[in-house]
């Protein structure tokens, strides 16, 4: 039996003392600031709550992934503005990558133009505030000729002030089928690389993996197409009033966040990987020269893998970045979460409730990016056997 | 100015965290004559105002604040001090305005905010005598030849966000079953841009602010067309917290001072030779019959100094918005109910 006092000389007593007094504190300072919250704005006589959610939001919004009208309420406002950062993030994280890969590349080329234009590339975009290229971006945008005298860039495709409008394909059955075809094919061409991997590792043979996937791919949906009698009716926008009609379209708003958020980050992404590719050995590949690789195989099965080690967590730095960067949408018109909760405060007076949302969505936006590159991360980190 | 949207949350944040945070000091500080006393206490009124609205509550070049509503904050401190200048400035956002009052952070709002029953009840304020009657409009480029905001049907509209401006122009649309697609952008500059880009083919806001921007950003305002509809009715009011009457009446009596000086004729020039007046209606108001004061807890000369310095209503509104400035707005809703408009002071005794 050790007594009390002698308790508290073990360290790992004293551990769980000190750990078990901070969450206490915490959770202390969290209460008072809520409940302090709370009865001063009950004093105030400010009603509390999110009641409001249910009620009729009463305005309408620009642009929207769901069909949303005055008349729902401000609870599907907020889901609208959720869904369309969303949307402007998961593009812009597409968009960088690429971008930020090919920068990253181009910096380590030899050749002098590609290698100085990289550069460029990454000093000044980096060290421009964000919010200012969003403007320029936008102001762009906006100088476009008005809807009456779009530029037809492609016969159907308008590009105008109001944003680019361009035909999209009537819907109609077959289009179903070729999508199923489509999938059962990407099913197919999984299964196909799976097999060509244990075809050269069992036999040490090599398999046509390439040229089998994109045919597994490409031919079931082509063949339900033209079994179905090739369905192929374009909705071509026309222009009727103020505005074209008809078509699909993209705002100068979207196009405007998409790129800024896109460019911006590249820069940053093409530094990751620069950084990457040079953390991995120059000995790496001259081993691969030696066991005779072609240099193609030798970035793709020496260079890349071991550089993803290095790359993917400051990576999902910048994919965290990107998608909080999307809330200056607010600067430029596109209605996002930060807009669409802004207007919604404004109208209730919730203002309390309305920021306290936007800390907790965007909260959860960024662990799920995280805990996903954390999971990529897991998958490409080296294994040890 | 560039960084204002990324400002405006964090203010908003900053005021939420103030709410949380200044309870310290204030919790239970809401009984009546807190703000009252405070500002007699401090010496001055701490006024929140427009950012920079031209006719309302602007900057000029050197930092001075002028407007309707900055008017209406320099004849509350006149009441109350006999001094017009003690008057400290909060330049608010939409956002910010209503949270900045509710915490204490400002006295007095009077940042043309339209007064509406949820504002008067759930946020927890009250609103004085509306001292600028104005409705919301369209303004487009009269390249388009519209007459009617009825011909707005598949329009695009430039909106401004933070207000009632957003479910208004949804309201109208609807109820008069025509669609229309709206761009919000919060910053004034940036929303301005786009509509004089051509962007959007309608800018929407009160009238009188679609008549301060085109005065500011347009050469030729022939160029620009303020259709005539009036969407909305938006009683521009200064509002106060609930929980003290002593400073909600100061400060609505202050206003009907201003309005009741016009009735009378009374200008800033004309009210020292009025304290001689045998009208028994001017000599309550100038406080040479004393009661009136002291009903409101001021000097007895509150309303003299309020004229003296300030101005009467018609004054204020000829220098700030009407013919003596660039807005050039009719005297209209706003004239004197003996004028045909809605200007009217309860009686003064």
């Amino acid at each position: 039996m050790t007594n009390p006092v002698q308790a508290l000389n073990s360290a790992r007593v004293r551990g769980w003392l000190y750990q078990a007094l901070f969450l206490a504190c915490a959770l202390a300072v969290a209460w008072y600031l809520v409940s302090n919250t709370l009865t001063n704005l009950a004093t105030r006589g400010v009603a509390t709550g999110f009641g409001f959610l249910h009620r009729e939001a009463g305005f309408e919004i620009g642009e929207s992934l769901l069909s949303y009208s005055a008349s729902d309420t401000y609870l599907k406002a907020l889901v609208v503005g959720l869904l369309n950062t969303l949307a402007v993030s998961a593009a812009g994280v597409v968009l960088a990558t690429v971008l930020g890969v090919l920068i990253g590349i181009a910096r380590l080329s030899s050749n002098w133009m590609v290698n100085r234009f990289a550069t460029l590339y990454v000093e000044t975009i980096r060290n421009v505030p964000l919010l200012l290229q969003l403007v320029v971006w936008y102001t762009i945008m906006n100088r476009l000729p008005s809807p009456r005298e779009a530029l037809e860039v492609v016969p159907g495709i308008f590009l105008s002030n109001r944003g680019m409008k361009f035909p999209v394909l009537v819907e109609h059955a077959g289009h179903g089928w070729a999508l199923l075809a489509l999938i059962a094919g990407i099913a197919a061409a999984i299964a196909i690389v799976r097999h060509g991997r244990r075809h050269r590792e069992a036999t040490g043979k090599p398999f046509p993996t390439l040229p089998a996937a994109i045919a597994a791919v490409l031919l079931p949906p082509a063949l339900v197409f033209v079994a179905t009698g090739a369905p192929l009716a374009f909705d071509v926008p026309v222009l009727s009033g103020f505005n074209f009609e008809g078509g699909g379209s993209v705002t100068p708003e979207f196009t405007a966040l998409l790129i800024g958020l896109s460019v911006y980050t590249a820069g940053f992404i093409a530094e990751i990987v620069r950084s990457g590719i040079l953390a991995v050995p120059h000995g790496q590949t001259e081993a691969g020269l030696a066991l005779g690789l072609s240099p193609g195989k030798i970035l793709r099965l020496v260079i890349l893998p071991q550089a993803l080690r290095v790359i993917v967590p400051p990576l999902t730095s910048q994919y965290l970045n990107l998608t909080k960067n999307s809330s200056l949408a607010v600067a430029i018109g596109y209605p996002d979460l930060v807009s669409v909760s802004n207007t919604s405060a404004n109208q209730t007076g919730q203002v309390v409730e309305a920021v306290a949302m936007m800390m907790v969505v965007y909260l959860i936006i960024s662990l799920a990016i995280s805990g996903f590159m954390n999971w990529y991360n897991r998958r490409v980190a080296l294994v040890t056997r | 100015m560039k960084t204002r949207p990324v400002k405006s949350h964090l203010s908003a944040l900053a005021i939420a965290a103030t709410l949380s945070v200044s309870a310290l000091a204030l919790s239970g500080t809401a009984q009546a004559g807190a703000t009252f006393d405070g500002v007699k206490q401090k010496g001055y009124v701490q006024c929140g105002v427009n950012l920079g609205l031209y006719g309302f509550s602007a900057p000029d070049d050197k930092g001075k604040w002028s407007g309707l509503d900055v008017d209406m904050c320099r004849a509350v401190a006149a009441a109350m001090f006999g001094d017009a200048e003690k008057v400290k400035y909060t330049p608010l956002s939409a956002q910010q305005r209503l949270p900045a009052l509710q915490s204490g952070e400002i006295d007095i709002l009077a940042r043309n905010t339209t007064r509406t029953l949820t504002r008067d009840t759930a946020n927890g304020l009250n609103f004085g005598p509306t001292n600028y009657f104005d409705g919301q409009g369209f303004m487009v480029s009269a390249k388009l030849g519209l007459k009617s905001a009825k011909q707005l049907n598949g329009a695009t509209v430039c909106v401004l966000p933070g207000t009632t401006t957003e479910q208004n122009v949804s309201d109208y649309f609807r109820a008069n079953k025509m669609t229309f697609k709206p761009v919000v952008i919060e910053k004034n500059e940036e929303l301005n841009k786009a509509f004089f880009a051509g962007r959007c083919d309608a800018l929407t806001s009160d009238a009188s602010q679609l008549a301060a921007i085109r005065a500011a950003e347009v050469q030729n305002p022939n160029d620009y067309v303020i259709l005539p509809e009036l969407i909305s009715k938006e009683p521009l009011s200064p509002a106060v917290r609930q929980g003290d009457e002593e400073w909600m009446n100061l400060v609505t009596w202050t206003f009907y001072a201003m309005v009741q000086a016009e009735e009378k004729g009374l200008t800033s020039e004309t009210v020292d030779a009025a304290m001689t007046s045998p009208d028994p209606d001017v000599k309550r108001l100038l406080g040479v019959t004393a009661g009136n004061g002291k009903a409101l807890g001021v000097e007895e000369n509150w309303a003299f100094n309020v004229i003296k310095q300030v101005g009467n209503y018609g004054q204020s509104f000829e220098r700030n918005v009407g013919a003596g400035s660039k807005l050039k707005m009719p005297r209209g809703q706003n004239a004197l109910y003996t004028e045909g408009g809605m200007m009217y002071a309860p009686p003064m005794k």
